[in-house]
């Protein structure tokens, strides 16, 4: 072993990023392969028009993990200031939201929000705690396990017995349910259903969507922010304080395959053939195309490899980006809100029914929308004068039936800016080119199995505990020196690096024990 | 696996008119699926045959499994616990198979039928977990318990009787080894296997030519005293042979809800079918660490004083009955060995080869209930291995 190294990571995704440049502080020597020409994985920023440049998946920071900016120096330069969510309404009547404060609605909704975020951002806050370390094992009767365990329930009964028994009651139930009980206004009932479901295979109406509303809330109670340049800009960022940490990046370098000998990993091959060896290989892949294509069912045991199998990661969500001639006129906009974050989701309802077709196999006829203009905090995106429209579509169910042909694509690109043409009625006019990516195209430039963002559904039966599959939700895989550190792992996916920041502080402890 | 029609309700071997024929009892269960009999004339005759002359045991509801495919190899050497290796075309291998947490699903017997091809006989149907173990692997996977007739020649005529039949070959074919043939135009196969730890083989052929099969070889068994049995005395003779039964002896892991109900195969006394050396099986990492920790439990042969048979009953540490420390789980009163014999399971770390027990036994007598604290010792040998069985060529008696 001539170069060998303490650890390789495959993938450079914001997560890969994150845990190699934590190893690599503590004196390991690292070595990121990335199998795409620039690092950043779904967190980069791209040109998919000629001069017009959008972050290809998310497009908004809201979820990065305090503890990973601070201990990785990010200065993290952003685009304009605060951000507000605009729900749209087709008839002007339009209801904005930031932190607890929201307007546009009745007096009654208004206390009954600040309410409710305040009930919501103490739970999250207690959720956030533990996303922020390895989940405990259960059934061991390990002490580390224990503490943790034990440290979850005092956390929860330090909320106060009404406040615990509320989180409990809500921890698995719908968000539907929440809304309609506690607002009077469609829009922001429709608004708050679609922060919850974004990026999930989940309706208002699907169970535990009030957790994934809370994981939304977690690192920074919702407040969004746009960096400068693209999450793309991130991406480089963190990869700079990797190079910093003494990281080697290579990109353009897919891994075939871990190399698995005596049972156990000794590095991994490329697709040209190239070998590194190391007896620690971090994947930053999704669970399943780590073990199921990168390692290979043989080298791991059948419960495992059922279980991997089963996760259920199957994207639902689609980016659609507009190059625009001019901005459209969505009635009774300001100019300074089309920086702003707006949403199509006039009730819950809606968001609903727009969910309805996706389970089974068909697009949403009406879809949900989340729009943005990034162009307009920040013009470097588009040529002069120009924008860039960047949005969330949903659903755009991965496995459509049919396949996502031309025609598919042509369809739901139609429904989608026919949607928005209810508010900006010379939209169409506007736009000079058109991207859709749909989650079969997500899979196929980032190398998520499914195009899912969060490798693989939040769900109560996938998190925590039993991410990404029950028994091995440490970051440490059933394969001696194989650990995952991508969204597939605990705590789940979103611009955070807690699940990279979490794997590295694990194979830190576990490799100084 | 390929779809097709499957029969429905209680189903007939091909061998069942024949049966039929020789039942005088009407005493017939059902296993698998299948309507098997209890006994056909007297358990205790059907028993002596396999010991003193030759029994027939329809094992067609066997469950059977073919798995072939470029990765058959791989797939069998990671679903099970022994080195597969080893094991040659033409060989047969007892093998125990677990899951993840190295607790026994099942056991059985897999067929290396030709190269990259194999058979898996177990009592129980593991098509789910079978399915999922070719998860990622070029395998394919059919059962074909309905599609292969087959039949145990067990005792120490049988060898004569198949000779006597027509069989070329079979007295260079070893024990765990099997063999092709063509008898009378029909394929057919011929392994030195069975339940009942004495001499004898089994015969694998398609059910088109069972009934033939079955004839001829009765016919030339006739004045070497065959005989068909039921499954009452096969489950003597597997006691005697101290072969483990499903269900019976251990619970299988995918039937179990409560935890510590399940065996290792260290806990079995298969430890001896684990091999550690393979870089990857299932419940490999379990029973490593399992191997370095210690197991919780051991099963037990017990040579039990007195004549009447431990079923159920618990086992001590002590005669005066203080230290329950498990229960037997197979017991009987064996002719062959004149010994009350018995299979159980004990905490560890009791039940050391050699170590003294004791085993409480109630019997009722015209009604009335007795309890006996009987002596028994834990034996390391199979209470029944005679020399025929291991011997090649076997002797022509």
């Amino acid at each position: 072993m001539t170069d060998g190294y303490d650890a390789i990571v495959v993938g450079a995704g914001h997560n890969g990023l994150v845990c190699s440049a934590l190893l690599a502080k503590a004196g390991k020597k690292v070595l990121v392969l990335e199998a795409n020409e620039r690092v950043g994985g779904a967190a980069i920023t791209r040109e998919f028009a000629d001069g017009y440049a959008v972050s290809a998946c998310a497009h908004l920071l809201y979820q990065l993990q305090p503890k990973v900016r601070k201990e990785l120096g990010l200065s993290l330069r952003l685009a304009g200031g605060a951000m507000q969510t605009v729900a749209l309404s087709p008839d002007r009547q339009h209801v904005r939201y930031a932190g607890d404060a929201v307007s546009g609605v009745a007096n009654a909704d208004v206390r009954s929000y600040r309410q409710f975020h305040g009930q919501m951002a103490r739970f999250a806050n207690l959720l956030n705690t533990h996303l922020n370390s390895a989940p405990p094992r259960l059934g061991t009767r390990h002490y580390s396990d224990l503490a943790k365990l034990a440290r979850l329930g005092f956390d929860l009964r330090r909320l106060g017995r009404d406040e615990m028994r509320t989180f409990l009651r809500l921890i698995g139930i719908n968000i539907h349910d929440e809304v309609t009980e506690r607002f009077e206004n469609p829009l922001l009932r429709g608004a708050l259903s679609l922060d919850a479901v974004l990026g999930t295979h989940l309706g208002p109406r699907s169970p535990n969507t009030i957790m994934t509303y809370l994981y939304r809330l977690a690192a920074g109670h919702g407040r969004l922010s746009a960096p400068q340049g693209g999450m793309g800009s991130l991406a480089e960022e963190l990869a700079q304080a990797a190079r910093g940490a003494g990281v080697t990046i290579r990109t353009g370098m897919p891994v075939k395959r871990i190399i698995v000998e005596n049972g156990r990993v000794a590095g991994v091959e490329t697709n040209s053939g190239e070998r590194f060896e190391s007896m620690t290989v971090v994947s930053n892949a999704d669970p399943k195309r780590t073990i199921m294509e990168l390692v290979g069912t043989r080298h791991v045991e059948t419960g495992f490899t059922r279980r991997i199998n089963n996760i259920r990661m199957r994207g639902n969500a689609a980016k659609l980006h507009l190059a625009l001639e001019r901005l459209p006129a969505f009635a009774g906009l300001a100019k300074a809100e089309y920086g702003d974050r707006l949403v199509v989701a006039p009730d819950e309802h809606y968001v609903e029914r727009a969910f309805n077709p996706a389970k089974y196999g068909e697009s949403s006829p009406q879809p949900v929308m989340e729009i943005t203009f990034p162009s307009v905090r920040d013009p470097a995106l588009a040529p002069g004068g120009k924008h860039v429209m960047s949005c969330i579509v949903q659903y755009a169910p991965y496995a459509l039936a049919g396949g996502w042909t031309d025609a598919a694509r042509e369809a739901f690109t139609r429904a989608c800016i026919e949607t928005m043409g209810r508010y900006a009625p010379d939209l169409e006019s506007c736009v000079t080119a058109t991207e859709l990516l749909t989650p079969v195209d997500i899979e196929r430039e980032f190398h998520i199995t499914g195009g899912h963002w969060h490798h693989g559904e939040l769900a109560l039966d996938q998190f925590m505990f039993v991410r990404p599959v029950c028994g091995a939700a440490q970051y440490r895989m059933p394969l001696d020196g194989l650990y995952l550190c991508g969204a597939g792992a605990h705590p789940g996916g979103g611009i955070s690096g807690a699940a990279g920041r979490n794997a590295a502080m694990f194979i830190l402890k576990e490799q100084s024990a | 696996m390929s779809a097709r029609e499957v029969p429905q309700g209680r189903l007939h071997t091909p061998f069942y008119p024949r049966m039929v024929a020789l039942d005088r009892l009407n005493a017939w269960h059902t296993w698998k699926g299948y309507t098997v009999p209890d006994a056909l004339y007297c358990a205790d005759t059907e028993y002596f045959a396999i010991r003193n002359s030759t029994g027939v045991f329809d094992l067609t509801p066997m469950t059977k499994y073919r798995i072939a495919g470029p990765d058959a190899l791989v797939y069998i050497d990671r679903l099970v616990t022994r080195d597969m290796t080893k094991i040659r075309p033409g060989r047969v291998a007892y093998a125990v198979w677990c899951n993840d947490a190295g607790q026994v699903i099942d056991d059985g017997t897999i067929f290396h039928l030709q190269d990259g091809e194999y058979r898996l006989c177990s009592q129980e149907r593991h098509c789910a977990w079978l399915m999922d173990a070719a998860l990622g692997l070029d395998v394919t996977i059919t059962d074909e318990t309905a599609d292969v007739a087959a039949l145990a020649v067990q005792g120490p005529t049988s060898f004569a009787i198949l000779k006597r039949m027509g069989i070329e070959g079979l007295g260079e074919l070893k024990p765990f080894g099997l063999m092709h043939v063509e008898f009378e135009g029909c394929a057919l196969m011929i392994s030195r296997t069975g339940f009942t730890g004495d001499l004898g083989y089994e015969l694998w052929m398609d059910p088109e030519s069972a009934g033939q099969i079955w004839d001829r070889l009765f016919a030339a068994g006739e004045i070497s005293g065959i005989r068909a049995i039921g499954t009452d005395a096969l489950e003597l003779a597997r006691i005697e042979a101290g072969y483990i039964m499903a269900y019976i002896d251990f619970l299988p892991a995918h039937a179990t809800v409560r935890t510590g109900r399940t065996r290792s195969p260290l806990e079995l006394g298969l430890d001896w079918l684990v091999d550690f050396k393979k870089p990857n099986f299932n419940g490999r990492r379990a029973l490593a660490e399992e191997n370095r920790s210690g197991s919780s439990w051991r099963l037990v042969k017990l040579d039990i004083e007195g004549n009447k048979p431990a079923n159920h009953a618990y086992i001590f540490a002590d005669a005066k009955g203080r230290r329950n420390i498990g229960f037997v789980t197979s017991a009987a009163w064996s002719p062959v060995c004149k010994q009350n014999i018995a299979l159980g399971t004990v905490r560890m770390p009791h039940g050391a080869p050699g170590s003294q027990l004791w085993v409480e036994i109630f019997y009722q007598r015209e009604m009335h209930w007795s309890r006996v604290m009987a002596r028994a010792e834990v034996v390391d040998k199979p209470f029944w291995f005679p020399t025929r069985r291991g011997l090649t060529p076997p002797e022509l008696v």
